[in-house]
């Protein structure tokens, strides 16, 4: 096994049993929504499992299966890693911080959700933990910025491949935005928990968890659109329709994904509507490198079926090969995203966001994104990638096969009913539905009880995913498996592209940086003239 | 670069799209003035009970008659937890909380707020004759889900008025900046 391998799967190791975990927690949520008395079922159970679920899923496994391919491409990009043994530092910091969270949130200590608003207050070992993940990462930032200014500079006027462009993009997006995290983790929430302050302003923390917040989206997202754009079309037997759109798309995610956090506080006091305004704009600005994206993406995969054989307008979707696990997790991850793509333009909407807000609407529509257009996709990847790092073949290839399909048909059940409970006023986050039996509450139940056979066949499929990874990991099969290869251009110039505005990270940064400072700049410096009274903390849990 | 034709159609389609939403929303929310609650004033926390803006909590009426509700939040219960308002008129809420974060929401409206210890919430809407669940919509503590009041709504002319004064004006403690 060569170094990087040995490092992108202690990472995925991670990311598998955090998955593994989640998965467990998100039952218990399961069976409160199908209302089943349980002896095991309390609301303290049911809170700290929604909080160990958020955590481990949301920030976890999305956060270690990412340093995990940044890994794997910046190999593959240069032949070796800048600095491997940061590379290792940043899993020993990362895995150590998981651990200190996990604790805390098992041992219910910390059931404060994943968005830990203050001031609920967790146990100290819940921030640090949580902070020690992000420095961790830092690392990792690290070592794409320079993977990917080496393989500038060794290329000359040539472009870097798509997969180290995004794969960059995407580090210096989350190394911007974590500022964010940080500052609230570090100036306000760790002192606070530790007794060394009284007081925190709760309003304060929640701007800058979702000046993190929403970038976090991003972060979960674009790894799979480097999937979806560089993978997929190779997997599915065709070429990349246009590789240099697909650069601008990740350049227009660094620039606008930070300046957008208010479109999660259209409810809150505090912040005038006028910001909101300005946030509510930008956020439509982001939607169009993602429906970009929906049409290079589509126009690859119709390449592949017509290269297949495919005939005729629709033709070309029965020839693709849906029995490859990576094919049939991406294109059924889009196909569901397409539906949460719709759903988050109406939670961005300035007014729309007020039926919607904090309703069950909310976890239906982020199943849809990072439960599945990000989760499903790293599932179909680590069926493609860990053979490939671990020289072992992928083993129980046929539950491989339908864990994707059970998935979709979960997610299908479990994501659609809750948008209808959602407009319907049902808050998200509730241990029970009841309401002392008042009228509203009692039109959800029927269609509650779909959510929770929905969360049963998603746990099923979770449970397909981690059994083949183990059985793979530990148990497969040692034979040489095929190389990792990228998709090629569709009409690619000869003697290949040359590098362009778009490959101009730093000077993109730059600009993302002011748009930030507009955006949030004066906002924050407002908020600091007021007279504000801060908050002790409650532990109500 | 080099954009295909049919790219280039989606590209200008997506752009228009856009510049609907752009209009839209700009329309409605200078032109009507339809905006998310983004009330901004401060209050003391651990003395909001005793505030003379939420020391009387219920439905008052302003000098011009516009109707209006004073609440706050606290685990696990919504003070009042019963209103009466009327139909067809427009009713602003004010709310804060004395601990933890809620969520003040109107079921099956567009009336909702965050109620943010620290901050006072306010909330114009109205809504037609009927019972409504008011639900706390932002997690709490264990008894989250338990934290419910009722709305009922009545026809104009059956509304039999304010259940209290309007409250003293606050004691330079009004930090409306906005």
């Amino acid at each position: 096994m060569r170094p990087t391998d040995r490092l992108a799967l202690a990472n995925i190791w991670v990311a598998v049993l955090a998955f593994g975990v989640a998965a467990a927690m998100a039952v218990m949520q399961a069976i409160s929504r199908a209302n089943l008395e349980l002896p095991f079922r309390s609301s303290r159970m049911y809170y700290m499992s929604v909080t160990a679920h958020g955590v481990l899923m949301a920030l976890v496994f999305t956060t270690f299966f990412i340093m995990a391919l940044g890994y794997v491409t910046a190999d593959k990009e240069n032949g070796k890693l800048q600095l491997p043994r940061v590379g290792w530092a940043a899993f020993g910091l990362a895995t150590t911080g998981v651990v200190l969270a996990a604790w805390a949130i098992l041992t219910f200590k910390a059931s404060v959700l994943y968005t830990f608003y203050p001031p609920l207050q967790a146990h100290p070992a819940f921030y640090i933990g949580l902070t020690l993940v992000v420095v961790g990462s830092w690392l990792w930032v690290l070592e794409m910025v320079l993977s990917w200014r080496a393989a500038r500079k060794a290329r000359a006027d040539r472009p870097v491949s798509l997969a180290m462009h995004g794969t960059a993009a995407n580090a210096i997006l989350w190394a911007f935005c974590t500022l964010g995290v940080a500052a609230e983790m570090l100036f306000l929430l760790i002192p606070w928990s530790l007794g060394l302050v009284k007081t925190v302003d709760p309003l304060l923390a929640r701007m800058l968890f979702w000046f993190f917040g929403h970038p976090l989206v991003y972060f979960w997202v674009l790894p799979a659109y480097v999937l979806w754009y560089t993978l997929l079309p190779k997997e599915a037997g065709g070429k990349l329709f246009s590789e240099p759109l697909g650069r601008m798309v990740f350049v227009l995610f660094l620039i606008f994904s930070t300046p957008v956090g208010f479109h999660h506080q259209f409810q809150d006091p505090g912040i005038s509507a006028n910001w909101k305004l300005l946030h509510t704009f930008f956020t439509m600005i982001i939607s169009f490198p993602s429906l970009v994206t929906a049409f290079t993406v589509c126009a690859s995969i119709e390449v592949a079926g017509r290269l297949r054989g495919g005939q005729g307008l629709f033709g070309w979707i029965r020839r693709l090969p849906w029995g490859n696990p990576f094919v049939a997790a991406s294109l059924l991850a889009m196909l569901l995203f397409l539906v949460g793509g719709f759903g988050g333009a109406i939670n961005a909407a300035y007014m729309l966001n007020s039926v919607v807000h904090n309703t069950a609407w909310i976890h239906g529509h982020f199943h849809l994104t990072v439960g599945s257009a990000v989760a499903l996709t790293f599932m179909g990847g680590a069926y493609y990638f860990v053979p490939r790092l671990s020289g072992r073949r992928l083993e129980l290839v046929p539950l491989a096969r339908i864990q994707p399909y059970l998935w979709f048909l979960g997610m299908l059940l479990f994501a659609l009913p809750n948008h209808f409970t959602g407009l319907m006023g049902m808050p998200r986050r509730i241990f029970s539905t009841d309401y002392a039996g008042a009228a509203q509450a009692q039109a959800w139940e029927a269609i509650t009880s779909l959510t929770a056979i929905g969360g049963i066949v998603l746990f099923v499929s979770a449970a397909l995913f981690v059994q083949v990874m183990l059985v793979t990991l530990l148990m497969g099969q040692k034979e040489p498996q095929p190389p990792i290869a990228w998709a090629e251009p569709l009409g690619e110039p000869a003697g290949g592209y040359k590098a362009g505005l778009w490959d101009r990270l730093g000077f993109w940064f730059v600009i993302a940086v002011v748009l930030v400072l507009i955006a949030y700049g004066y906002p924050l410096w407002d908020h600091f003239q007021m007279e504000r009274f801060g908050s002790p903390g409650f532990k109500p849990f | 670069m080099n954009v295909d034709l049919y790219e280039k159609i989606w590209m200008y389609g997506t752009g228009g799209m856009l510049a609907l939403f752009f209009g839209s929303t700009a329309v409605s929310a200078v032109g009507k003035q339809f905006q998310p609650p983004s009330h901004v004033e401060t209050i003391n926390p651990a003395r909001a009970l005793s505030d003379p803006r939420f020391a009387r909590r219920g439905v008052w009426q302003d000098d011009q008659g516009g109707v209006h509700v004073t609440v706050v939040g606290m685990m696990f219960v919504w003070l009042p937890d019963h209103v009466t308002v009327p139909a067809e008129t427009p009713v602003t809420f004010h709310l804060t909380s004395t601990d933890v974060t809620h969520g003040y929401q109107i079921v099956r409206t567009n009336g909702q707020t965050m109620v943010i210890p620290g901050y006072v919430s306010q909330l114009t809407t109205q809504f037609a004759p009927g019972e409504y669940l008011i639900a706390c919509n932002e997690y709490c503590g264990l008894g989250h889900h338990a934290m419910a009041g009722r709305l009922t709504v009545v026809p104009a002319a059956e509304w039999t008025g304010p259940g209290m004064a309007a409250p003293a004006p606050a004691e330079g403690g009004d930090h409306a900046a906005h």
